[in-house]
């Protein structure tokens, strides 16, 4: 969070979370008031304050209990790995049990709390305290008479720890449409802290919120918070804001042809990778390859599994040539197995930020995502995850998630509407086509590289998953036998497309043979017509010498005008 | 102030079963606490002459006491005997509430 330029002194909690929506802690020497119902986890904040107070930050606290004994408290507190008693031998805690018993008490008129006051002097002096909690005060409404007079005194009281310059926790009890039942929220006005516990699809959540926090910035959301054997955890929603360092280093699938898909390099490092597909297709191979590949570079990974048990996800990837065993053996891998329906999302969340924390892997993937869906909860599983992606994202830590989609709906809109947390998102889908159902996979997007396009056809081999050739050809992507077949066809096809053009020149030279025949015959044919007519010529002419020799003879019989007749003949 | 014996009577011995142990609490001396002294001083001897021990101790003297005598309120009267115990909490100018906490009177 952001710090403010003029914040008032902070006094941490240690609590996980709470310091971060609070900017620092608690307001330092001066009192807060947490409010909420029964059994919402008052008493333990408030306790889990004071030991982390003492144990972390050298600062004594005073624990005054009006509900439990301090023999109940020590052994809450030990639920929940505190050691109260050996705190309070060693002088950081003091725990006051205030006994308050209505049935003993009379009043005869006007009194006033300074015995409380003194009790608390008292025990804040004797370890020097700097912390305080009373817990919880509505319990003096209820054991004392005369609320107005308790009223007035409470609002000593808090001055009165103002004065003392202890950081203090007043817990009290939700009302009826207020705060608290007695409206404390009056006059405790620096910070005030919500909590609250609510149950959907039976599942119950607890929530903290900060009401107000005078003079600081303060996180306002509802945050999500869990009581585990490690004390109370709070989950800031979006504390992180979008600050996160981007990697550009780039890590190997686990399989080559897919790495050669995605810009020929592979996910980026920290970035969140979602395989989604319809059941069988070969998510969690997937998940294995990205996982096996890890552990060879030496890397960590972190395998939530929340359908298999680890050995049958090994026994299975073994089917495939993918053996993890020796990863777990030599402890680069590690399974953590739940069931969805074990605890809440947040308990998973919070279940799953431990284990990340404490094996600090390189690699986590949760398989699948959707065993979360449990009715109509999708937006918190939205935000569960965006809330897991930011807390591995702020780690470098690269995170492969699987998705089941279902058949009849649109494939790419998964069932938790994620897409906008997620960098790539790989789709893989069954292709059915004659009689047959083969797989196929594409990327649907993968932020800030240049991915491949293509639909390509993969198989599940003995050992592992194998992209096919990219298919260069015309029309869809064939799988499958349906890929052979297609491939026959052009075969055949190109075969026949050669003889067709071997036929036409074919046809085409017998043509010319027709044509040059038939232009012989016509030459022939002319030739012998222009012989005939030629001598039919050379007949005539002939004849017409004869003639004119006949006239010449006959004239020269007749004695005939030479003159006349050669004019005449010519 | 410091915590004396404002006032012990020994009771007879046949009324060992209704002698009374009776222990104000105060803090400073406040009205308040001014108060109560005189009116459970006077109550007393009206009502469990020779048969009471009242003592009288300030919290600001022996503040460790609040802790052990669960103190909260002040001035707290605590009836130690006869059981049971009970805790008379103002400054005793209510007289009836007073007997009904002492037992000496019925609660009306």
């Amino acid at each position: 969070m952001p710090k403010a330029r003029t914040q008032l002194p902070k006094s941490p909690t240690g609590i996980q979370g709470l310091d971060e929506i609070t900017g620092g802690g608690l307001p330092k020497g001066r009192p807060t008031l947490v409010c909420g119902g029964a059994g919402c986890g008052k008493t333990l904040l408030a306790m889990e304050f004071l030991v982390r107070g003492a144990r972390q930050f050298n600062e004594p606290g005073v624990f005054m209990a009006f509900e439990e004994t301090a023999q109940d408290l020590t052994q809450n507190g030990a639920s929940l790995g505190f050691d109260l008693k050996d705190l309070i031998a060693r002088k950081k805690i003091v725990v006051d049990f205030v006994y308050i018993e209505r049935s003993e008490i009379e009043e005869t008129g006007e009194y006033d709390l300074e015995g409380l006051f003194i009790r608390l002097g008292q025990a804040i002096d004797s370890i020097g305290a700097k912390r305080v909690v009373l817990d919880t005060i509505d319990s003096l409404f209820a054991g004392l008479p005369n609320p107005l007079i308790l009223r007035a005194e409470l609002r000593r009281l808090f001055r009165w720890l103002k004065d003392k310059g202890v950081t203090a926790i007043i817990t009290s009890e939700r009302g009826e449409g207020t705060l608290t039942r007695q409206g404390l929220e009056e006059y405790v006005s620096d910070c005030v802290i919500l909590l609250d516990q609510r149950a959907s699809d039976l599942i119950s959540s607890r929530l903290l919120r900060i009401i107000k926090y005078r003079g600081s910035t303060h996180g306002r959301n509802e945050y999500p918070f869990l009581i585990d054997e490690n004390g109370i955890s709070v989950l800031p929603i979006t504390s992180l804001g979008l600050q996160q360092a981007a990697s550009t280093q780039r890590i190997p699938t686990g399989i080559e042809r897919l790495d050669a898909m995605l810009g020929g390099a592979g996910y980026y490092r920290g970035s969140s990778v979602l395989i989604s597909g319809t059941a069988g297709t070969g998510k969690s191979s997937f998940a294995a390859h990205f996982a096996q590949a890890a552990c060879r570079r030496g890397e960590r990974a972190l395998y939530f599994t929340f359908e298999e048990s680890p050995s049958q996800i090994m026994r299975n990837m073994r089917s495939i040539g993918i053996d993890l065993s020796p990863w777990v053996q030599k402890g680069l891998l590690q399974f953590e197995a739940h069931r969805p329906t074990f605890a809440g999302l947040e308990m998973h969340l919070t279940t799953m930020r431990k284990a990340v924390t404490a094996f600090k892997p390189q690699v986590v993937i949760v398989d699948p995502l959707n065993s979360f869906i449990i009715g109509g909860n999708e937006t918190q599983v939205k935000s569960m995850l965006m809330r897991l992606v930011d807390f591995l994202k702020m780690n470098q830590i690269t995170s492969l998630y699987t998705s089941l989609t279902s058949d009849s709906g649109a494939l790419e809109q998964t069932d938790v509407a994620i897409s906008s947390v997620i960098d790539t998102w790989v789709l893989l889908r069954a292709i059915e086509i004659g009689g047959e159902r083969n797989r196929g996979l594409y990327i649907l997007k993968s932020r800030g590289m240049a991915h491949s396009n293509q639909i390509r056809e993969f198989l599940l081999t003995d050992h592992g998953v194998e992209l096919r050739d990219v298919y260069v050809g015309p029309g869809s992507v064939p799988s499958g036998s349906a890929r052979l077949t297609q491939e026959a066809k052009e075969q055949a096809a190109q075969a026949a497309r050669k003889q067709e053009v071997e036929r036409g020149q074919l046809e085409l030279e017998r043509k010319r043979k027709a044509l040059e025949a038939q232009i012989a015959a016509m030459r022939v044919e002319f030739e012998a017509q222009e012989t005939e007519t030629l001598k039919i010529i050379a007949q005539e002419q002939t004849r017409e010498a004869h003639l004119t020799q006949e006239r010449v003879d006959m004239g020269q019989s007749r004695k005939a005008d030479r003159k006349a007749n050669r004019r005449a003949h010519k | 102030m410091k915590p004396k014996p404002t006032t012990r009577k020994s009771a007879p011995r046949k009324a060992e079963s209704n002698r009374y142990v009776l222990r104000l609490y105060v803090a400073g001396q406040t009205p308040k606490s001014v108060h109560a002294i005189a009116n459970i001083k006077k109550i007393c001897e009206e009502n469990l002459k020779g048969r009471y021990v009242l003592d009288v101790i300030d919290l600001y003297q022996q503040p460790q006491l609040a802790q052990g005598e669960q103190i909260i309120a002040v001035p707290t009267l605590i009836k130690k005997l006869p059981p049971p115990l009970r805790r008379i909490i103002g400054d005793m100018s209510n007289t009836e509430r007073v007997l009904v906490g002492l037992d000496l009177q019925k609660r009306g």
